[in-house]
């Protein structure tokens, strides 16, 4: 059986940074990913990274531009912890080798985000996210001595002792088939969002809830799950994402009319406003017939205000985007854009030491709720969440394994998770297909739990995401081999999918309010008398999802209008 | 809505059975992409249909397969166009090449390309001391090197090397274009190391034949052949490093052969490669060569008159572009990322956005 002090599961940036910082510590660790780490959705970050490293910048306008862009949902304490160390991780990011854009005078150059008061995004290109993966994935490559990889390998579950500790986890090599427990002091979750969970998304396919879920399930408190970010441009066929960097470097929305209508809810910050508000504002344009495109469900995005040059250079991939997935020159004309499912502000609670309270239980990145992101997360604020909270998960959980002997594990949860694969194989092919599950998930999702939210929309899909968590129960497959079954793992998949799904609705349906990403028709309000705390959601022991309240954390911004 | 047919090559590894090929027809939309018809194939028909992929928009770098015999990103291709270069009428999908294959179109990735892109130690080796702030560096510098950095590491490249398919332990594009990731970087402070290691090395940059392939099969405009003469030409130009496989003098040679000749003269070019036909290295080289020349003349393909007596002669245009380039204060560098010119600032000649929104008003 493999043993690790620190073993992280996922190896986007949050698992990736997590390691190396675990691993300068000393201890044994290894890192397990059911993809390759290159390929983990922090690929597709686009845009850049904030941190308040101009001389004219300071953290604390960063951490406040954070609370406000939050909704004031956000817990300050942790704000503060990530705006004040923000600047110390872009310089270690680039003294690693991070291939920063820079200024004339060969500095950092920053480039303006939405919801920030000054430009404070260091950014390559329109590929942040990828190059700093990739040169994460480069440290991992020279320090393989000290992190071992565990590449396209399938966490089935977490395995929690009698006093409810963490100790380990089971998982299948998905190459081989072959199912394995993985015994460890500390375990730490960064296993990326849930976008799938919504049908479009920008998220990639492997966003599926997976860390969530299995925190969920084995008692771990979700929080802020309601809060689901739907981003201002993505295309609307099939969801991909449109960089905000875009309208950073100055680019226009525009309604049928040619209006820049950001004039009427953001009279300053325009485009660049925060992003609930942005898609708020285009879908209420949308839906009082001023879209554009097919059915006139679609605004203008105008890139062509952007210097071509520019353009060429610092918005390249979204040239490439518009070209082979849209057939639109951006250079030379608008492109047609529409809000789309992109981030869950919510995820499994935890401290500012990415500890969630199950004893050897970390989490990091998407997966996780600090909260830093509140009601509404600032772009460019999520590679700084999962970089800040990685290595502070990665030093803590170091450290905790340093003063434990290592826990034995029991080989129970395996032959639980093997037979729970086994039955999976063998069911009769008289069930609904996974595809269509995830199909009629996602279309739900996207449907009731969007921009705008109320009660029939909202409890109308509770009533399917029940339904289909049912259905699921008895879907059939149809690969019965053990190397690289895609299939057995698309069912598992799933069930974590509804799982996630079904404690948004229950969020959303609780939270009686209008706050950040949450838009309820029906209590167009924010209401912060009452609903100024946090939503936990935890199965406590039982089968279906209890809430219970957290407070918010307020250092020094007390609540306020937000105007931009 | 279309109908589109996709021939799959399919192999189960634990059937104990040889490839074999798997037709489903699918239908959507012309411009949606062969992943997307995968991906409906296997939803609606058939679930053991193994490929990998993720992000579904030309990222992550996991879907490269060849689509009617090129190799590419499934999710980058349009049905349309691989409908256009099809065959048969079917979009014929098969794993990567030069790499094992696993199952279906998943193919062993750490067996070649990854192993092949440890080998050039892919990280940084920063300059001392580091500095508080960042490394103040030049501008186009690092936007040059993003070039590289673009790089998904799909292994589209790796897919159809040439080179490699004859030497399978050619360091190949995809992680020569890494090296130049360093090579190019100001931060690094091993580039003569570096590039020693990668001139001197028999499967290194000298092993590429520039034959093109792995530019046409990049989905990201990486250029690997263009990152790798660039590692060619500043390890011979400017760090000097004539390496023992004699891949700079050859190149200095074929320069030297063209600027002299206009067009090749292939008896010249092997004993110039080692320095001038009397030069003791060039003896051993040249009788090596003879039975390849002697099959030739025997088969009608070179004649002594023409082998011996090199008829042509360089222009008078061929020899102002040498001037030209050579007159350069600077050599000349492309590169993708560092595009257009200032006339490009102007703004657009129309405003689309106003004239299609008062047609629809």
């Amino acid at each position: 059986m493999p043993e690790h002090d620190v073993l992280i599961i996922g190896a986007g940036l949050a698992g990736q940074r997590a390691a190396l910082a675990a691993a300068r510590e000393g201890v044994s660790v290894a890192i397990m990913s059911k993809v390759h780490p290159v390929r983990s959705h922090s690929v597709a970050a686009a845009g850049g990274i904030n941190a308040a490293i101009s001389v004219a910048d300071d953290w604390r306008s960063h951490a406040y531009d954070t609370v406000k862009g939050s909704d004031f949902l956000g817990d300050q304490d942790a704000i503060e912890v990530m705006c004040s160390e923000a600047p110390g991780e872009v310089m270690h990011l680039e003294h690693i080798g991070v291939t920063f854009h820079r200024n004339e005078a060969g500095e950092l150059d920053l480039r303006p985000f939405g919801g920030a008061s000054i430009a404070r995004t260091a950014y390559v290109a329109d590929i942040t996210g990828q190059a700093i993966l990739h040169v994460l994935y480069e440290q991992l490559m020279k320090h393989s001595s000290t992190v071992e990889r565990y590449e396209e390998w399938f966490t089935t579950s977490l395995i929690l002792d009698e006093d409810g500790s963490c100790v380990g986890v089971v998982a299948r090599d998905i190459r081989s088939g072959r199912m394995e427990t993985f015994a460890a002091k500390t375990v730490i979750l960064a296993s990326g969002g849930a976008g799938q969970c919504f049908r479009p998304t920008t998220n990639a396919l492997i966003c599926t809830a997976d860390g969530i879920a299995q925190a969920y399930r084995a008692g771990a408190p979700l929080m802020d799950m309601e809060m689901i970010q739907y981003h201002p441009t993505t295309l609307a066929e099939n969801g991909f994402l449109i960089t905000e960097g875009a309208r950073g470097e100055g680019a226009h929305l525009l309604n049928s009319e040619g209006e820049r209508f950001m004039e009427k809810t953001a009279p300053n910050k325009m485009e660049l406003a925060s992003r609930d508000i942005v898609s708020r504002a285009e879908q209420i344009e949308i839906n009082e017939g001023r879209g554009v495109g097919p059915g006139g469900k679609g605004i203008y995005l105008d890139i062509t205000v952007v210097p071509r040059k520019r353009t060429l250079e610092a918005l390249r991939e979204i040239v490439n985007i518009g070209r082979d997935f849209a057939g639109v020159d951006i250079t030379r004309e608008p492109i047609i854009i529409q809000p789309g499912q992109h981030y869950i502000m919510g995820g499994v609670k935890t401290d500012i030491d990415g500890r969630t309270p199950i004893p050897g239980l970390y989490a990091a990145g998407e997966v996780a709720c600090v909260s830093v992101h509140g009601g509404n997360r600032l772009g460019a604020n999520s590679l700084l969440d999962t970089l800040i909270f990685g290595r502070r998960s990665g030093e803590h959980a170091a450290a905790r394994s340093r003063s434990m002997a290592m826990p034995s594990v029991s080989d129970d949860a395996l032959r639980r998770d093997a037979a729970m694969i086994q039955e999976i194989i063998a069911r009769p092919a008289v069930g609904r297909r996974i595809s269509e599950i995830k199909e009629e998930l996602g279309t739900t999702m996207n449907e009731h739990v969007a921009v705008f939210r109320d009660e029939t929309g909202l409890t109308r899909a509770l009533e399917v995401v029940v339904r289909l968590k049912e259905e699921a129960r008895s879907a059939a497959i149809d690969d019965r081999g053990t190397v690289f079954n895609q299939d057995v793992l698309g069912a598992i998949e799933l069930g974590y999918m509804l799982d996630c799904a079904e404690t948004i609705v229950v969020a959303a349906l609780e939270r009686k309010e209008s706050r950040g990403a949450q838009f309820r028709t029906d209590y167009p309000e924010r209401n912060d008398a009452e609903w100024l705390k946090h939503i936990d959601i935890n199965l406590n022991g039982g089968e279906q999802p209890k809430v219970s309240y957290s407070p918010v954390t307020i250092t020094q911004w007390q609540p306020e209008e937000r105007k931009y | 809505m279309s109908e589109f047919t996709l021939r799959l090559r399919r192999f189960d590894p634990e059937s104990g059975e040889a490839p074999y090929w798997d037709e489903h027809t699918i239908e959507l939309e012309p411009h949606r992409s062969v992943l997307e018809g995968i991906l409906q194939a296997r939803g609606r028909f058939d679930g053991s249909i193994g490929i990998r992929c993720s992000c579904r928009a030309a990222i992550c770098g996991s879907c490269g397969v060849r689509i009617n015999g090129q190799p590419g990103l499934a999710c980058h291709t349009h049905l349309d166009e691989a409908l256009a270069r099809s065959q048969d009428g079917t979009i014929v999908v098969e794993p990567m090449g030069n790499m094992p294959v696993i199952k279906d179109l998943i193919v062993d990735m750490d067996a070649v390309h990854w192993k092949k892109v440890q080998s050039v130690t892919p990280w940084l080796l920063a300059k001392e001391p580091v500095p508080e702030r960042e490394y103040l560096v030049d501008r186009e510098a690092m936007v040059d090197v993003t070039q590289s950095m673009a790089c998904i590491q799909c292994g589209a490249c790796v897919s159809d090397c040439l080179a490699m398919e004859v030497d399978d332990q050619f360091v190949g594009p995809a992680a020569l274009a890494k090296a130049y990731r360093f090579v190019g970087d100001p931060r690094d402070s091993e580039h003569e190391e570096r590039l020693r290691f990668l001139a001197e090395d028999p499967h290194g940059i000298y092993t590429c034949t520039h034959c093109f392939k792995c530019v046409d099969a990049c989905p990201k405009d990486v250029n690997p052949m263009g990152q790798i003469m660039r590692l060619r030409r500043i390890a011979g130009s400017d760090h000097h490093i004539e390496d023992r496989n004699n891949g700079y003098r050859h190149e200095h040679a074929f320069v030297e052969n063209i600027r002299r000749n206009g067009l090749l003269h292939e008896a010249d070019l092997l004993p110039d490669s080692y320095g001038g036909k009397f030069h003791p290295r060039a003896v051993p080289e040249l009788i090596a060569s003879m039975p390849v020349a002697i099959r030739g003349m025997l088969r009608g393909k070179i004649t002594p008159k023409k082998a011996l007596l090199h008829p042509h002669k360089a222009s008078k245009e061929l020899r102002a572009i040498f001037e030209k380039i050579e007159s350069k204060p600077q050599r000349y560098e492309l590169n993708l990322y560092v595009s257009g010119t200032d006339a490009d600032n102007d703004p657009a000649p129309v405003e689309p956005a106003l004239t299609s929104a008062e047609e629809s008003a």
